[in-house]
């Protein structure tokens, strides 16, 4: 139940520079995600707020408080581990009041306290089991038991729910969701490479890359407005298709003529000097819509149709270097395979970038 | 023969023994006594295959028995029967033990022994294995630690021979006390009833590198994050030692333990070297070390003694071990 401050937070291991120039403001109550490619940083960056790394550049503020020298346990937070975590050799309940027993609260406390986290998530039939006699939702749970029990102002979640099965996924997911809900004004960090995840639990989103802050917003700011092509690419799924071209008209709207024959127009305004600007246009799968016309963005060959039901796949066949183009249809094209296909987009699902940062942003 | 064509011959006469034996004894199983032909080929097959880890099991069952059952019952037998081997005496070796002092002070000390060697052992070897595990230099001192686990231990008991010797020029204990206290040298293996511990000591300085090396192993297996989650939970070190690494060990631990028990019940070589028994440090080992060859009706009933005593550690340190492979 606290505010964060980062303030230009650096982590060096001797002189592999790994994380710089981190600055973030969390405000009491949010949920803010980490996400970003494998080895960026996110769990380094979780583990310096926690006190469990060593912050090597920069504040970290909590509540107004600098606590870059302070031990873990008096930072006031919690933290739930990939891998649970648990400690093996005490019963459920023992492993939820251990923090409390150190702290040497009452014997009553401490069984109040653990007995109102296991009714928040439904643990009661299993208190006094060991964790290896718990199935992996139910140990995860138990790790998350555990840090509500210290009532901790901010809460650290490193990839919770990444052992565990699709099905339990979802459903751990909503809990956590829930229990958010249920405690409005606990602020929470969380670490996750799954995007649904990312877009339905956060508040804000912040994408990690090449050592740094990429972007910082909700998750629909991050997925209309990227900030950058890496942003753009890597919010949403399937990635966004850039394709190059260059700019032929200016004002309120723009207008790009592609190198591969098509053009576009984009609700992005644009200044007079623009003209002739080398740009990647960006249009995701989902934004496009197949098109008898002359006016078209692309036209390609289907190569590859998946039908997953309710939407289709479509695989264009590759031109030259770039990856192949995708769209991706409501229903099922299946006869699409094969044939020419021409697409066009609406103006306001266009993205412009110059030079990997977004037009939007100048 | 000269002893290295004796030993060339030997070895060749083991493997090739072994493959002879295992490559004929599957082919008389498999082409004579149930040949996977005829209208009864496929319970053949079964049955064949039902008697083949026997085959491969009997040379193992064979050797244990002979050398381990054989000789455990062969010992009994003989502890019943006299000096001489001649005349049948009954329990009569059994009761002239429990008569004697000697026996009881051994007896006696034994159980001193039982009681501080595993438990000295698997602390300085826990303790070391916890506090070089961090250094940077830990390896050399662990190297170091284990050093003695290579000596025999005889040799370690002459070393602390020199240690103990009841001269101040030589001994460190008693250079210590002279430059300290400017006490006169005295001899501490006559010092009543402490001069067991200075030898027990002997064998923990032995059997703490042993403790150290599994437990260091067993500790570098304990999940970092467990360690990780208590210190967020606010544990200390000593806590974080105490009720997460510890307990996560246990198993190794007794195990350490137990198998260290075991070696003590077997160790005569200190007593005998250091003290010979006098003093009042006899302990069992040496104790059936004295009667051997004069008295084996005694010797080996002492043998006897001792494995009843060794038995149920024994037990209870191949149950611990099984449970932690699982
Ligand atoms: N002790 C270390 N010495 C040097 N580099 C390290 C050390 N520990 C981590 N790193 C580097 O720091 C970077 C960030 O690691 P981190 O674990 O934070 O990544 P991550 O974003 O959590 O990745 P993942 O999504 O795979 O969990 C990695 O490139 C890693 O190689
Ligand atoms: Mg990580």
């Amino acid at each position: 139940m606290a505010d964060l401050r980062l303030k230009d937070i650096a982590k060096a291991y001797g002189e592999v520079e790994v994380l710089s120039n981190i600055n973030l403001d969390i405000k009491k109550g949010e949920l803010i995600v980490f996400v970003g490619p494998s080895g960026c940083g996110k769990s380094t960056l979780l583990r310096m707020i926690a006190g469990l790394e060593r912050i090597t550049g920069g504040d970290l503020h909590i509540d107004g408080m600098r606590v870059n020298d302070m031990p873990p346990a008096q930072r006031g937070i919690a933290m739930v581990f990939q891998s649970y975590a648990l400690y093996p050799h005490m019963t459920v309940r023992e492993n939820m009041a251990f923090a409390l027993k150190l702290a040497g609260k009452s014997k009553q406390e401490t069984e109040q306290a653990v007995n109102k986290a296991a009714d928040m998530l439904q643990l009661g039939p299993y208190l006094d089991r060991l964790p290896k006699a718990l199935s992996g939702g139910q140990r995860q749970r138990v790790a998350i038991g555990r840090s509500i029990v210290r009532d901790p102002k901010v809460y650290l979640f490193d990839e919770p729910l990444s052992n565990l099965d699709a099905a339990l996924r979802v459903a751990t997911r909503i809990e956590i969701a829930q229990l958010k809900e249920s405690m409005p004004d606990s602020t929470m960090i969380y670490v996750t490479h799954d995007q649904v995840e990312a877009m339905t639990l956060a508040s804000r989103i912040v994408v990690l890359a090449g050592g740094g802050i990429s972007q910082v917003g909700t998750p629909l700011e991050l997925y209309q407005k990227p900030h950058n092509e890496f942003v753009a690419q890597f919010i949403g799924s399937p990635a966004m298709n850039l394709l190059p071209g260059e700019i032929v008209e200016t004002g309120e709207t723009t207008l790009v003529r592609l190198s591969d024959g098509g053009q576009a127009r984009a609700a992005i305004p644009t200044r007079e000097a623009d003209k002739g600007m080398q740009v990647n246009l960006g249009v995701r799968p989902e934004d496009v819509i197949v098109t008898e016309g002359d006016e078209f963005l692309y036209r390609g060959k289907v190569e590859i149709t998946e039908a997953l039901g309710e939407l289709t796949v479509l695989y264009f066949e590759k031109k030259g270097e770039a990856p192949p183009f995708l769209g991706k249809l409501p229903g099922v094209h299946a006869q699409l395979r094969g044939s020419p296909v021409k697409l066009r987009a609406e103006p306001e699902n266009l993205h412009l970038f110059h030079e990997g940062t977004s037009l939007l942003y100048r | 023969m000269s002893p290295v064509l004796q030993g060339a011959a030997t070895i060749l006469i083991g493997v090739f023994g072994c493959i002879g034996y295992f490559y004929a004894s599957n082919i008389i199983l498999d082409r004579v006594l149930f040949p996977a032909r005829g209208p009864k080929a496929g319970r053949n097959i079964n049955r064949a295959n039902q008697v083949r880890p026997w085959l491969f099991l009997f040379p193992a069952i064979f050797a244990l028995g002979l050398y381990l059952v054989y000789p455990v019952v062969g010992s009994f037998y003989r502890s019943l029967f006299d000096r001489a081997g001649d005349d049948f005496i009954g329990l009569g070796n059994y009761i002239d033990l429990i008569n004697e002092p000697t026996f009881r002070t051994a007896v006696f000390n034994n159980f001193l022994w039982i009681l501080v060697v595993p438990a000295g052992s698997t602390f300085f070897g826990l303790a070391a294995a916890q506090l070089t595990d961090r250094l940077r230099w830990g390896n050399i001192a662990k190297s170091l630690i284990f050093m003695p686990m290579a000596i025999s231990f005889v040799g370690a008991s002459l070393i602390w021979k020199f240690v103990y010797a009841n001269n101040a020029d030589i001994g460190l204990i008693n250079a210590a006390r002279e430059a300290l206290f400017g006490a006169e040298p005295l001899d501490v293996l006559q010092i009543p009833f402490w001069n067991n511990f200075f030898l027990m000591f002997i064998l923990i300085w032995i059997q703490t590198g042993f403790a150290m090396v599994i437990l260091s192993a067993a500790l570098r297996g304990i999940p970092e994050e467990t360690i990780e989650a208590a210190i967020i939970d606010g544990a200390n070190p000593f806590q974080v030692f105490f009720r997460i690494k510890v307990p996560q060990i246990m198993g190794t631990i007794v195990v350490v333990w137990t198998t260290i028990t075991i070696l003590v019940l077997k160790v005569f070589d200190i007593v005998y070297t250091m003290t010979g028994g006098n003093f009042g440090t006899q302990i069992l080992p040496s104790y059936m070390m004295g009667y051997m060859f004069r008295d084996n009706g005694r010797a080996t009933a002492v043998a006897f003694v001792i494995m009843v005593i060794v038995l149920p550690v024994m037990v209870w340190n191949i149950v611990q071990a099984r449970r932690e492979q699982r």
